[in-house]
């Protein structure tokens, strides 16, 4: 029997399972409040649902609002946080919209389609912008690389990504693959997609225009995705979580093909007044927010609504979490040409409902009045806690406990030291996995894998384009969240500006464990207040982003692991600055200053330690290095540039000689300890390659902005000879220390992955 | 005369747009053709991009084949115009018989990209004769289902007949019998090419810019044919 409105106001007393759907005591009456009533099941679904933490940000939402209060004073940002995506001026009259978000709970359950419908989602956040999808990446995060859980996880993950992206003919330009033993039992899947339109194509998700028709289009609803929201996202795994299996969505690439083709034709023909995809919470999510941003009221008959399973409920239809679908506002008179579109690209579309000035959001079920609630209580005035949090007692030990009591090797141990680095996990080649995704597709992928960030090309006349990067090295965030979150920022920024751009827009994707522990909340607190004040100073504002909580299993919460996405603006392509080195005879400069800093390193995590203090942030620096990189790209100074982060300056010369696949030979500067040269892990440095012609140029400016630039090293691809091996064998020569081929590098480097996962 | 080299879009086709691009640098005019319409608009020969045709759901190119656009390409194929199969097009020209053979499940199960080596084999087709005898090029591979397989008798016949037109280098990539990449049909006017030739046309965005030379190679063809 369907439980009416008027059937709820006969029955006040009647039970419901509010508890089991997630909803604590309080919030429960407070919809008794609002609606002066019992809710009906259909009522109830859909505030549970939009009142999930993973909907409403209940938890999150007193600490995001600093991303507004301390906004930098910025032209460039169009539509600001609280849309799908926010979006930029790119200049020339382009914008661009960009975002990541997690998918972290269901790509632990099914890893598969967990990931391939984590990049469905965040695809169609920025499609729903108006904008026409340009490219994806995806941070990744397991437990240990060679636990056999993670080699359930990992496959299916990758190829989840793969396979969803590949068919949807995104090109995949990269992200992160991190180890950690925090992750086991809980990875992190996020997925950022970016994309671009005119200025004037900018859509947003409301429902204006009384009379004006609801329209769902897409794939049909179906009972896949049901609770998952509130049942997958907003709960902590137990021993109970694989028979959660049924509840993750499962993804249709072709679909979401023929949806983006089909709603890009409609939004250019002007067929469109508003626009919504529909992800977490479906048809619930997406009614209630359009008409709150809206005229306010909607009215919707949800048996018209198509059904891939027709014995589906009425609240099983406004919770499936179906993917590839979307719903557009679109006017009377244009919705034959709309269907029309939709009949081209065998789009399946129906109106499902109509706007009004009611201040209700009522829905219909076979003449029977199933929902009527005010949509802004459903989809904006959910409950906002202050949970309680505190600095936990055990950090002032974990920051005591320096890395100055491991033992250091000895010169003769430098070398081995360099090939564990390189073939650990971490640091080893990405590309076992990054060779399963497309980089080609669209014909615009100037950078990707391995580089420093990706860059796509947004105008192929003018060669303006845009470069992402995306990181995090969570233990420096477990060591102190405030400067792990701002190091975070740091070295993304620092990886824009690696490739010639300039950095304008941050996002983020914050993932941690119960908001419920204290502890974790404070390690939220402070990453939120540090990556504040950090995109304060560096005058680039947070345009949107993502939260995830309940990351933990048990009582241990993962690495605190805010990722940060950085995009940055390039004017002409064509210039950008690659990893690799050019020809013989260039200079190598590493500019920055090297601290002995090892907490949190990736030598100390080899060693199983991780305690003391992270490395010194400092953006002023970072800022001014930034513009130096970028200065020196624009008036062709450099040829290659790298950032130095995970593993030191070691790994980043390894890593730009692997990819030229040319030797050089490197002298370390005295008056520093080699290990601390090679090593450590200190912020704000780079290297940078440099014809002989510039370099004058090139360090009279670094000169003139305070940074120090040490020349550490010359291209060289003689230097075989030197070590007993033929003229052909390229050499990496560490000073005194040691020498070691680029084949021998290549090979540990290389080896890695495939030996885990293949 | 600027050639009118028409490229299929079919519901997933995903590197039309790049083709098009392909054809533009190379010199030609790309024109947009539909897989739901017949008419190929007057085009001298038709690119079948790469991509997921239908979502390749029940066999790459099982059901593309049975668009309305195809049963014209098939009959202007068998009368002499060029068409290039890519990847998910050279499924397609297999699903639709207009060359031998099929394209399998990489025997490493995993979708594989990588800038790929290959030899041309055959510089006498309607979309290699620009290359030299036995050049070696490097173009970017990205693919699924791209091993090609079919009888001995079948592939003992193509390599008597100079029909491989290109075999990978240094590794097979997917499986391929022989480590064959691309084959032509007897006349040489239509080709299938597992590798995207299409992603190498700009120093910017390829691997190389080896790619332009199967697209510069049907417009000589078509010159000369307009010649004679």
């Amino acid at each position: 029997m369907i439980d009416t409105v008027e059937h709820a106001e006969q029955t006040p007393d009647h039970e419901q399972p509010y508890a089991d759907l997630g909803l604590k005591e309080d919030e429960y009456q407070r919809i008794r409040d609002i609606l002066g009533r019992r809710p009906t099941s259909s009522e109830l679904a859909m505030y549970s649902v939009m009142w999930s933490e993973h909907c409403s940000y209940k938890s999150s939402k007193v600490h995001l609002r600093q991303f507004g209060e301390k906004k930098p004073e910025t032209d460039a940002l169009l539509v600001g946080i609280g849309e799908n995506a926010g979006v930029v001026d790119i200049g020339d009259g382009w914008a661009v919209t960009f975002k990541v978000e997690s998918h972290n709970h269901p790509s632990y359950v099914e890893p598969y389609q967990g990931a391939a419908t984590g990049v469905g989602g965040i695809v169609r956040d920025i499609l729903s912008m108006g904008a026409r999808p340009l490219a994806v990446m995806d941070p990744l995060r397991f437990g240990p690389a060679d636990a056999e859980d993670t080699r359930r996880v990992l496959p299916g993950v990758v190829a989840g990504v793969g396979g969803y992206g590949n068919c949807l003919g995104l090109p995949n330009i990269g992200g992160e693959v991190v180890f950690d033993e925090s992750y086991a039992g809980n990875p992190l899947v996020n997925a950022l997609c970016v994309g671009s339109m005119r200025h004037e194509d900018i859509h947003l998700a409301s429902a204006k225009g009384v009379g004006n028709l609801v329209v769902l289009y897409g794939a049909r609803t179906g009972g896949d995705g049901i609770g998952g929201v509130s049942v997958l996202a907003s709960e902590t795994f137990d021993d109970e979580g694989p028979a959660k299996r049924p509840s993750v969505q499962v993804g249709d690439p072709f679909m979401e093909k023929l949806l983006i083709e089909a709603t890009l034709e409609v939004l250019q023909a002007g067929l469109v007044e508003g626009i919504q995809d529909l992800g977490g919470a479906g048809i619930s999510c997406a009614t209630s927010e359009l008409a709150s941003n809206g005229e306010g009221g909607m009215h919707v008959w949800l048996d018209r609504v198509l059904l891939r399973d027709p014995t589906l409920s009425p609240e099983e239809i406004l919770m499936s979490e179906s993917q590839e679908r979307m719903c557009a506002i679109v006017r009377p008179e244009k919705i034959e040409a709309f269907m029309d579109y939709c009949r081209k690209w065998d789009v399946e579309a129906v109106v499902i409902g109509e706007v009004n000035d009611s201040g209700r959001l009522t829905i219909d079920w076979h003449g029977e009045r199933i929902v009527d609630a005010p949509p802004r209580t459903v989809a904006h005035e959910g409950p906002v806690y202050e949970r309680p949090y505190h600095r936990p007692e055990w950090q002032d030990a974990l920051q005591a406990d320096s890395p100055a009591r491991l033992p250091r090797p000895t010169r003769e141990q430098f070398e081995t030291t360099l090939l564990e680095l390189v073939a650990s996990p971490n640091l080893a080649s990405k590309s076992w996995v990054t060779d399963q995704y497309d980089r080609y597709v669209l014909g615009n992928t100037v950078l990707a894998q391995p580089e420093d960030s990706g860059m796509i090309r947004v105008d192929e006349e003018t060669g303006r384009g845009v470069a992402i990067a995306t990181d995090c090295n969570g233990r420096f965030a477990k060591l102190d969240p405030y400067t792990g979150a701002q190091l975070a920022l740091a070295e993304s920024y620092r990886n824009v500006c690696a490739t010639g751009a300039v950095p304008l827009a941050v996002t983020n994707c914050l993932n941690f464990g119960s908001p419920e522990d204290p502890e974790v909340m404070w390690q939220f607190a402070e990453a939120v207040r540090g990556l504040a004040d950090a995109c304060l100073e560096l005058g680039i504002p947070v345009t949107g982003g993502n939260v995830s909580f309940y990351n933990q299993t048990g009582d241990t919460a993962i690495l605190p692991t805010p990722v940060v996405g950085v995009l940055g603006v390039i004017d002409d392509v064509d210039r950008r600055t690659p990893m690799a080195w050019g020809p013989d005879g260039e200079l190598i400069y590493l500019l920055g200053d090297t601290r002995d800093e090892f907490a949190g390193s990736e030598w100390a995590h080899l060693r199983g330690h991780l305690g003391g203090l992270p490395p010194k942030v400092d953006l002023q620096r970072e800022r001014i290095l930034g513009e130096i990189l970028v200065a020196a790209s624009r008036d062709g100074m450099i040829t290659a540039a790298h950032d130095i982060s995970d593993g030191g300056f070691a790994q980043a010369i390894v890593e730009m000689a692997l990819r030229s696949g040319v030797g050089a030979r490197l002298w370390l500067p005295d008056g520093i300890d080699p290990f601390v040269q090679l090593f450590a892990e200190s912020a704000g440095r780079a290297v940078v390659v440099i014809p002989r012609s510039e370099e004058l140029r090139f360090t009279e400016m670094c000169a003139a902005r305070g940074v120090p630039a040490h020349r550490v090293g010359v291209v060289d691809s003689a230097l075989g000879p030197d070590v007993g091996e033929d003229t052909e064998t390229q050499v990496l020569q560490f000073g005194e220390y040691f020498t070691v081929t680029l084949d021998r590098l290549r090979e540990v480097h290389a080896a890695t992955l495939p030996a885990l996962f293949q | 005369m600027t050639a009118r080299i028409g490229i299929v879009t079919f519901p997933g086709s995903l590197d039309d747009a790049d083709a098009a691009r392909a054809v533009r640098i190379a010199g030609g005019e790309p024109i947009a053709l539909w897989h739901g319409d017949d008419d190929l608009r007057g085009v001298d020969a038709v690119v079948l991009p790469g991509g997921f045709s239908y979502g390749d759901y029940l066999r790459c190119g099982a059901i593309a084949r049975f668009a309305p656009v195809m049963t014209s390409v098939v009959e202007r194929a068998h009368s002499g115009m060029p068409v290039l199969g890519i990847c998910n097009g050279f499924q397609i020209l297999c699903e639709s018989h207009l060359l031998p053979g099929a394209l399998t499940r990489n025997d490493h199960l995993h979708f594989i990209c990588r800038d790929q080596r290959l030899r041309i084999e055959n510089n006498s087709s309607d979309w290699t004769r620009n290359f030299d005898a036995h050049s070696e090029i490097v173009i970017p591979l990205k693919n699924g289902e791209g091993g090609y397989v079919a009888d001995e008798a079948t592939l003992d016949q193509l390599e008597g007949d100079g029909r491989v037109i290109a075999r990978y280098l240094d590794v097979n990539p997917n499986g391929s019998r022989r480590e064959i990449a691309g084959i032509c049909n007897e006349r040489g006017n239509v080709v299938g090419l597992m590798p995207h030739p299409e992603h190498a046309v700009e120093e910017l965005t390829g691997p190389s810019t080896d790619g332009l030379g199967f697209f510069t190679s049907v417009l000589s063809s078509l010159l000369e044919g307009a010649a004679r």
